[in-house]
């Protein structure tokens, strides 16, 4: 088999490999996380109860408030944080996050990238390319 | 991104290396999203709750306001959203010592950063409004979508990094809402029913949150009648910026960049249809018990009208659960001098300032007060405490003073 390879409209950060962790929901540090335990914790959310630490977060959009673009710093200095973050669709705040604090980020595919990619997989983060490489 | 001879001055470190770090965060920012070049920008506004921010985020400010070399200070009216307690009611909140400590080093290093500690989420409404054009970069998704949308101005979700290094640059990078092609809509909503209370306005904004889907999506609007008030329009807007992560609106012959609808939508637009149901059923959806334990107005902070309202709910009740309204300090005073404080404290309420409750560890503060079933009128509280580990529930004003009465939410 072959490495699939999605090219991404936007990227910022270091190039990292990892188990994708995936799901067609959203992403907001604030309402959807227990940043304390390192899991997921919005009842509503596809992956309650998950723990995202060291994971490629793979999910469709950005959502709710600005509180991300200081969690992902604070998440990174006790280093429970997820190792890097795709969406389908970015809002200014995750990038505004990930650049303080230093976690890469990709988004916008031509597919939807909560479907092409499948949770567990091993995938390749490489931000100056704009791709990700799910390894076969 | 294409940078002026001071933009190049400021990377250069010519500037001391406050600037120049604001301004390298700003290009990662700017050249993620393509942005041409820089905007100047007028005022800025920090969210910053220490919450958010944990030991990382203060030591990160607090390294900025001890720099000792070329200029730290922010060049711009630069202000802040809602901290992460109210200094006179902590006991009452049981926020922690460490709590306190924390958010004290934050504001003594904002302080040093020449930024104004205006604690609010309503600027719009107790500071200065954005007037339309004017280039801005505002915090809040609430203070954000209600200047883009009601005012007419323009700011992109700034979080607190961004925030401050805009206030400390005195630009932004140009894209997503500084640009006229983004701000045209997207899609198309008929609203059947118009909203009577503030819950009901909120509720409807999160059903259009929802549709929109995500920050690029911008609603038009038609079938509202009559003229919202601001204060309808703080929760309405507050919401589907929380639901949706939206971030401008147009209300068909109501906000200024849509006087008709083809002044903002091409034509094709997909429509959506919106009627009561569905805000009820939103609003429904949360209703999973009628145990109340506390009962919450905030998010966003209320203005004297709102507190004017809770007040004459309030006289002469005795409250069994904890009631809290929370405000911003431009507002206490005169919440204050009207005596609505002294109403709402006398029911067994307390009135709060400079804080919002879910910037101010709402989860420990769950813990500390075995507070879990939660009773509110505010959609975008209701959004977020989930996470928090609350059940939280919406109800109109009426009807959570009530429940404060009787422990009970109907």
């Amino acid at each position: 088999m072959s490495n699939k390879v999605f090219h991404a409209q936007h990227a910022m950060g270091r190039g990292v490999r990892g188990i994708a962790l995936v799901a067609k929901d959203g992403f907001s540090a604030r309402y959807d996380l227990d940043r304390n335990a390192g899991i997921f914790s919005r009842p509503a959310h596809k992956l309650a109860g998950l723990s995202y630490f060291g994971k490629i977060l793979v999910l469709e959009t950005a959502k709710g408030g600005v509180a991300t673009a200081w969690m992902l710093h604070e998440m990174h200095a006790r280093g429970v944080v997820p190792l890097a973050i795709v969406l389908n669709s970015v809002n200014p705040i995750i990038a505004q996050g990930a650049a303080l604090g230093d976690v890469p980020l990709l988004a916008g595919f031509d597919a939807d990238i909560t479907a092409a990619i499948p949770n567990g997989a091993t995938v390749e983060i490489d931000p100056r390319q704009k791709t990700v490489t799910v390894i076969a | 991104m294409k940078l002026n001879d001071e933009e190049q001055d400021i990377l250069a470190g010519k500037q001391g290396p406050v600037p120049q770090k604001a301004l390298q965060h700003q290009i990662m920012v700017g050249d993620f999203f393509g942005a041409a070049d820089f905007v100047p920008v007028t005022q800025a506004h920090i969210m910053a709750d220490t919450e958010s921010l944990g030991e990382a985020g203060v030591q990160w400010l607090e390294a900025l306001a001890a720099e000792k070399n070329g200029r730290r200070r922010v060049r711009i009216p630069t202000i802040t959203d809602p901290r992460g307690t109210d200094f006179a009611k902590a006991a009452f909140l049981r926020h922690t010592k460490a709590m306190l400590t924390l958010e004290e080093r934050a504001i003594a290093a904002f302080v040093k950063l020449g930024v104004l500690m205006t604690n609010t989420c309503i600027n719009y409404q107790t500071v200065q409004p954005a007037t339309r054009n004017e280039h801005v970069a505002y915090g809040d998704t609430g203070v954000v979508i209600y200047s883009n949308s009601v005012c007419g101005a323009r700011s992109n979700f700034e979080g607190g990094p961004s925030a401050l290094a805009a206030g400390l640059t005195g630009r932004t990078p140009r894209y997503g809402f500084h640009l006229p092609d983004c701000r045209r809509a997207t899609l198309h909503v008929r609203v059947e029913y118009t909203p009577a209370t503030l819950n009901e306005w909120g509720a409807l904004g999160g059903v259009i949150g929802r549709l929109a889907g995500n920050y690029w999506a911008v609603p038009v609007i038609e079938g509202i009648e009559g003229a919202p008030g601001s204060d309808a329009l703080k929760h309405f807007g507050a919401a589907m910026a929380s639901f949706g992560s939206t971030a401008l609106y147009h209300l068909v012959g109501l906000t200024p960049e849509a006087s008709r609808y083809a002044d903002v939508a091409p034509a094709g637009l997909p429509t959506h249809r919106v009627t009561r149901a569905d805000i009820e059923a939103l609003q429904q959806s949360y209703h999973v018990t009628d145990e109340v334990d506390v009962v919450v107005f905030s998010a966003p902070q209320l203005s004297l009208l709102e507190l004017r309202e809770v007040a004459a709910l309030c006289e002469g009740r005795q409250f069994k659960v904890p009631l809290l309204a929370i405000t911003s300090p431009q507002v206490k005073p005169d919440c204050d001098r009207m005596g609505y404080t002294e109403i709402i404290e006398t029911a067994g309420g307390t009135v709060l300032s400079g804080m919002c409750f879910y910037q101010s560890y709402a989860r420990e503060m769950a813990d500390a007060h075995g507070w879990k079933r939660l009773a509110t009128n505010s959609a975008k509280l209701v959004n977020i405490l989930g996470g928090y580990g609350y059940q939280p529930m919406i109800a109109s004003m009426q009807a959570c003073v009530e429940a404060a009465a009787t422990g009970k939410l109907k």
